[in-house]
């Protein structure tokens, strides 16, 4: 296969295809008429993850530096590129948004019936923006593929979503615009600070990598910014109250990208960004508490106000909140094993949440009701359904040989060495999670069958086995055998550790020099 | 055969597969789930015989299998997922796959008439490989893989007939209090790879003791650690109350998961890392202890229950109870024996009272009467319809009372000699044997009580019920006769000296167990008349705790629950259990709740960051751009003035220097 992939020259093109391919197709859909708009949207969808599994073998796990790279002036005058490049990190970020697209557009075959055409484009748009968000090497495109996915975002949620829509989807635009404006700002200045201090002045991202440490001065408001930006993308507590909503009243479709896609670039923008930007503040004693202390914050609270959410979509939303924070627990823990477990836990929640949400889109469907308590007993009415469900909730509450659990252990055993007791406080969710979700579990499919509006409600059909299926097969895939993607990001994740490295203070070390009383 | 040791788990995983494709496409297809889910089990126990005949011929060192390497995350953490074959893996590894197809066998003809026949053969065989995965894995984190696993099994089976919200509610806790042992278990992983670098158990014996202080304060703490995780899985104090409630589930997994096997898992675990424990004489106190109360404690409740399944479940516990008392001194083999023979009496008492409760419920069936098929008070005078069940029940009932020859008494008289000699230099654990000795009476004293309701007196159902009473079809009481003469003869394995055995078993783990010999005191078992003097005073117990539990049943009639006043004083305290649930509810659960939803959610979520913080954000911005607006009136008098302090402003700025 690589051999194959590399005769046609593969790794030149494919990341501007996959780029470029549903922008393209976006007028296609407008101008076709509105019947076609779907098979339009699911043939680019199926072409892009046809084309984009092939990064799976033409990425070369075994170097660390950045591959695919393309390099071409954009705005010259501004040092600004299209520059483009991926690591291990970015491959399984576009890896999952090509998975995950035919997915939504099929989702999506019978529940969006009105405006259809905008409806595909938006999706394709956004679909465009996500990846962008991964690839992009500089810092100016990547800010312009960041924005890209708001707008569209914004609309689905306003025009496709439930009852509340416009002020979920307004919540959402100012909550992400003021972060982002921010980030605009801290952009902007590193690039000329940095090309006062070296005379280039350029967004590309390994020039301001190699030369950000000369902003000693501005260095924490600049990571100040970008962490404003990227906390309330992911988000952080308390800057996450944004997404119950968002997550709540958007369409299925609005909802699964969201979870999969769009939270990760806020945990991808620490990675790849703020931190390697700014090791020495960002890594520094006290900021290290208080991010690492946040996560602990937002994996426990989040999983409590999980427990007594009355409707399902609100109560995954939560759960989200509550996963994230072990991505973020997992880059501040900062050890290899840490750092792998929190791209674990992206790749991981990416699976687990987007089936939750599919199935309650599904659920919604056919009742047009989200309210758990409106449910109950459906599991004699709908097996398979609820068979695919508690798979995904025991996915989700990290039950070992199941996806979930691979993420989670590595990021708290990882991150023990340096937060013992944060660590501990964070192991604590393995109770909540278990609490909400089995609790949510037992009211929708178990217990007695209350509700004769759910008697004809019918079990997955073929469409819907279709959608599951492959994420369901990549729970068990990943819980058993996570091997193959975790020797495809540790490239990524020892790069990063090398880069910050210098900046920690005092690194723990394994084999019983690290707590006192241990001899 | 012992590389093929994947086979044992690989069988059960496919029947599971394969029963649950049936469960979805066609339920009714009985025959064929009976052949894959029986024959799954029966193909495991082939092949685990096969090991059994190699290792028996081996010299004790341990086989490792690498199926593949589960998660190679950097050189210093790399978990294999790797099988490990020793003499303490293979017995477990017999009990289960042994005892599991019996009681597969016997619910072919228990669950019959289900319609959840597939489905319930599905969960049946996944969770033997679960439970194999457990106690054949090579490190903590495989074997976690088994420990949640089995867990999950047991809350889809617990709360097999979901449609009850009590049986979901019992499967709910029994996950959640599992979960609460996990954090232990974690938490001790955690400790163990930064102190230790590995979490192999070979590893752990070899390294352990060169980094972690003798009793000091790391390897105590990751010692109790890991005994929450084991209160947690085998029901012991705190963790203990789920167990009762487990017995939602249909009575053959009782039978398996919350008596013979998934709750010995705690039990397994502490010998597995017996080096850890050795090492910590503390936690070593507080595993004995624990047990002991547990022991004691779980006993009283049984005395006043009236479920005859609620009886058999409380036993368990205090059993339980008794295997922790073992291994908390240090008596690694008594504690492995004592949990095989109560494999096979406690298996036998269960799979006993579920062919009691389904000659119940047929009658009442038959009778088109309602009724609880499960309360004492309603049977009584079984042993004429029922003979062998009766008789087998009798065997199980005089083994687990201690009543020698049977197996009962040999493991736990080996279990109470130990603490008694511990007790000799430490109080604590002559407090644990004064503590076993009386929960030993209180054993024979409810086992007798529960054969008096069941199988004397005069059957209480009501005479519509009498005439359907029939004893249970061969496919039943075929596995009781099997695990009847392995409740007498069961004892044979670990025969003490007087009784002209020589520890048998014991000699055989020790390739298991020596490992732990540096860091204890060797237990000088009594000899001569001490020796003499415990093994009659424990015959004595049982005795006597027979009687008085059959005497006392038997000299009134047993009323039927219409007619049974309200129990006042102690006796009330003991059928509500001591109140635990109605504590842990109001104390833990009901505040857990309440915080999560008026404090976090509507006061931090809704009004502290959504209304004071975003919205009053979004009032700021409001306010301002009203100002700015008020800015915009029309009045060119006001632009004007506004424009040339701008400009004079700017002019200022540009030009620079002082006013």
């Amino acid at each position: 296969m690589t051999a194959f992939l590399a005769a046609i020259g593969y790794e030149q093109w494919i990341l501007h295809v996959l780029l470029g391919l549903p922008l393209l197709a976006i007028p296609m859909i407008l101008i076709m008429p509105v019947h076609r708009a779907r098979w339009i949207a699911l043939t680019v969808a199926l072409i892009e993850l046809v084309l984009g599994l092939g990064l799976w073998w033409a990425f070369d796990p075994a170097n660390p530096a950045m591959q695919f790279v393309t390099d071409v002036p954009w705005i010259g005058a501004f040092g600004v590129g299209y520059r483009l490049g991926i690591d291990g990190l970015s491959v399984m970020m576009v890896l999952l948004s090509v998975i995950t697209m035919p997915l939504v557009v099929w989702s999506s075959w019978r529940s969006v019936d009105t405006k259809q055409r905008g409806f595909y484009a938006l999706l394709l748009a956004l679909k465009t923006g996500m990846l962008g968000v991964f690839v992009a090497m500089d810092l100016f495109l990547f800010y312009v593929f960041w924005e890209l996915l708001l707008i569209p975002m914004y609309f689905l949620i306003g025009s496709w979503g439930s009852s509340n829509r416009l002020y979920a989807a307004t919540k959402f635009v100012i909550y992400t615009f003021v972060g982002s404006l921010l980030m605009l700002v801290a952009i902007v200045w590193m690039v000329m600070e940095v090309g006062r201090a070296t005379g280039t002045y350029s967004f590309a991202y390994e020039h301001l990598l190699a030369h950000a440490y000369l902003l000693e001065s501005s260095g924490p408001w600049l990571f100040v910014a970008f962490a404003l930006a990227f906390a309330v993308k992911v988000p952080i507590f308390p800057f996450h109250t944004w997404l119950p909503d968002a997550h709540t009243e958007a369409p299925t479709a609005g909802s699964v990208d969201l979870a999969v896609i769009l939270l990760k670039m806020g945990t991808y923008g620490f990675l790849r960004f703020a931190v390697p930007f700014f090791p020495g503040f960002a890594l520094s004693e006290s900021v290290g508490l208080v991010m690492a202390g946040l996560a602990v914050i937002g994996i426990v609270y989040a999983a409590l106000v999980a427990m007594v959410q009355p409707d399902l979509k609100r109560l995954v939303a939560y759960s989200s909140v509550s996963h994230l924070g072990f991505v973020i627990l997992g880059i501040w823990g900062s050890t290899v094993e840490s750092v792998q477990g929190a791209i674990m836990v992206m790749i991981s929640h990416g699976l687990s949440t987007g089936a939750l949400f599919f199935i309650i889109g599904m659920l919604y469907e056919r009742r047009h009701t989200r309210k758990i308590s409106d449910f109950g007993g459906l599991a004699r009415v709908a097996p398979l359904m609820a068979t695919a469900f508690v798979i995904t909730a025991f996915s989700s509450i990290g039950l070992p040989g199941l996806n979930g659990f691979v993420g989670e252990f590595l990021v708290l055993i990882g991150a023990f060495g340096r937060y013992p007791w944060l660590v501990a406080g964070a192991t604590t969710v393995v109770v909540f999670s278990a609490a909400y979700l089995l609790w949510a579990t037992q009211r929708v499919f178990f217990n007695r069958f209350t509700n004769p509006l759910n008697e004809g409600i019918g079990d997955l059909n073929m469409r819907e086995i279709a959608v599951l299926a492959p994420l369901l097969l990549g729970m068990v895939w990943i819980g058993l055998y996570p091997g193959p993607i975790l020797r495809r990001t540790e490239g990524a994740a020892r790069m990063y550790i090398e880069m910050v490295e210098p900046y920690l203070s005092e690194t723990p070390t394994v084999g019983g020099t690290m707590f006192r009383g241990g001899r | 055969m012992t590389s093929l040791v994947w086979l044992t788990i690989l069988f059960p995983l496919l029947g599971a597969v394969i029963n649950g494709a049936i469960a979805i496409r066609r339920p009714e297809a009985k025959g064929l789930v009976s052949l894959v889910g029986v024959g799954a089990l029966l193909g495991s126990f082939a092949v685990a015989i096969g090991i059994f005949l190699e290792v028996l011929a081996g010299d004790g060192t341990a086989t490792r299998v690498l199926l593949w390497q589960w998660m190679p995350v950097t050189e210093r953490l790399s978990i294999d997922l790797t099988l490990q074959v020793d003499r303490l893996s293979t017995v477990m590894l017999l009990v289960i796959t042994g005892v599991g197809s019996l009681i597969h066998l016997f619910s072919v003809g228990y669950m019959k008439s289900d319609p959840g026949y597939a489905r319930y053969f599905a969960y049946l065989n996944l969770f033997v490989a679960f439970m194999l995965v457990l106690v054949l894995g090579a490190s903590l984190p495989v074997s976690f893989i088994g420990w949640e696993g089995v867990g999950l099994c047991s809350y889809l089976l617990i709360g097999f007939w979901y449609e009850v919200d009590a049986n979901s509610d019992a499967g709910k806790k029994a996950f959640l209090a599992n979960r609460i042992g996990d954090f232990g278990v974690l938490m001790a992983m955690f400790l163990l790879w930064w102190h230790v670098g590995t979490l192999d158990y070979d590893g752990l014996a070899r390294q352990a003791p060169e980094v972690l202080a003798y009793a000091g304060a790391p390897v105590t703490l990751i010692a109790l650690l890991l005994f929450l995780g084991c209160t947690g899985k085998s029901a012991q104090i705190p963790l203990f109350t789920w167990l009762p409630d487990a017995m939602a589930g249909p009575t053959p997994v009782s039978a398996l998961i919350h008596a013979a096997t998934m709750v010995t898992a705690g039990v397994f675990l502490v010998v597995r890392t017996g080096v850890i424990f050795s090492l910590a004489p503390v936690a070593m106190e507080v595993v004995a202890i624990t047990g002991a109360l547990t022991a004691f404690f779980a006993a009283t409740i049984a005395l006043r229950q009236n479920d005859i399944k609620k009886v058999l479940a409380y036993s368990t516990v205090s059993q339980l109870g008794y295997m922790f008392l073992a291994v908390g001194t240090g008596a690694w083999a008594a504690g492995i024996f004592h949990l095989v023979t109560h494999a096979f009496f406690k298996a036998l008492l269960f799979l006993g009272s579920g062919s009691v409760i389904h000659a119940m419920h047929h009658a009442q069936h038959a009778a088109h009467a309602h009724g609880d098929a499960q309360d004492m008070r309603l049977m009584g005078g079984l042993r004429r319809a029922m003979p062998w069940t009766f008789v087998l029940m009798g065997i199980a009932t005089l083994a687990i009372a201690g009543v020698p020859p049977l197996a009962g008494f040999w493991s736990k008289d080996e279990i109470l000699a130990a603490a008694f000699v511990r007790g000799g230099g430490n109080t604590i654990y002559l407090v644990a044997w004064g503590l076993g000795l009386l929960a030993a009476l209180m054993t024979a004293f409810y086992m007798a009580r529960l054969m008096a309701m069941t199988f004397f007196g005069r059957f209480r159902g009501g005479d519509t019920l009498e005439p359907h009473l029939h004893e249970a079809p061969a496919v039943m009481t075929g596995p009781l006769v099997v695990l009847g003469l392995l409740s007498i003869v069961g004892g044979v394995l670990n025969l003490p000296g007087f009784a002209g055995g020589s520890h048998y078993l014991a000699h055989w783990l020790e390739p298991v167990t020596d490992a732990t010999l540096p860091y204890l005191d060797r237990l000088e078992m009594p000899h001569g008349m001490t020796e003499l003097l415990l093994v009659g005073g424990a015959i004595t117990i049982a005795l006597v705790g027979l009687a008085l539990g059959m005497w006392t049943t038997l000299r009134r009639p047993v009323l039927t629950p219409a007619a049974t006043p309200a129990a006042t004083g102690l006796a009330r305290v003991l059928e509500g259990k001591y109140f635990i649930d109605e504590l842990y509810q109001k104390v833990f659960v009901g505040p857990t709740v309440w915080f999560s939803r008026r404090v976090l959610w509507q006061g931090i979520d809704q009004f502290l960051v959504d209304r004071m913080g975003v919205g009053g954000t979004a009032r700021v911005a409001k306010g301002l751009g009203w100002l700015g607006s008020r800015l915009q009136n029309g009045h060119v008098a006001l632009y004007l003035t506004l424009f040339v302090a701008g400009v004079v402003l700017l002019m200022r700025a540009v030009i620079g220097g002082a006013p």
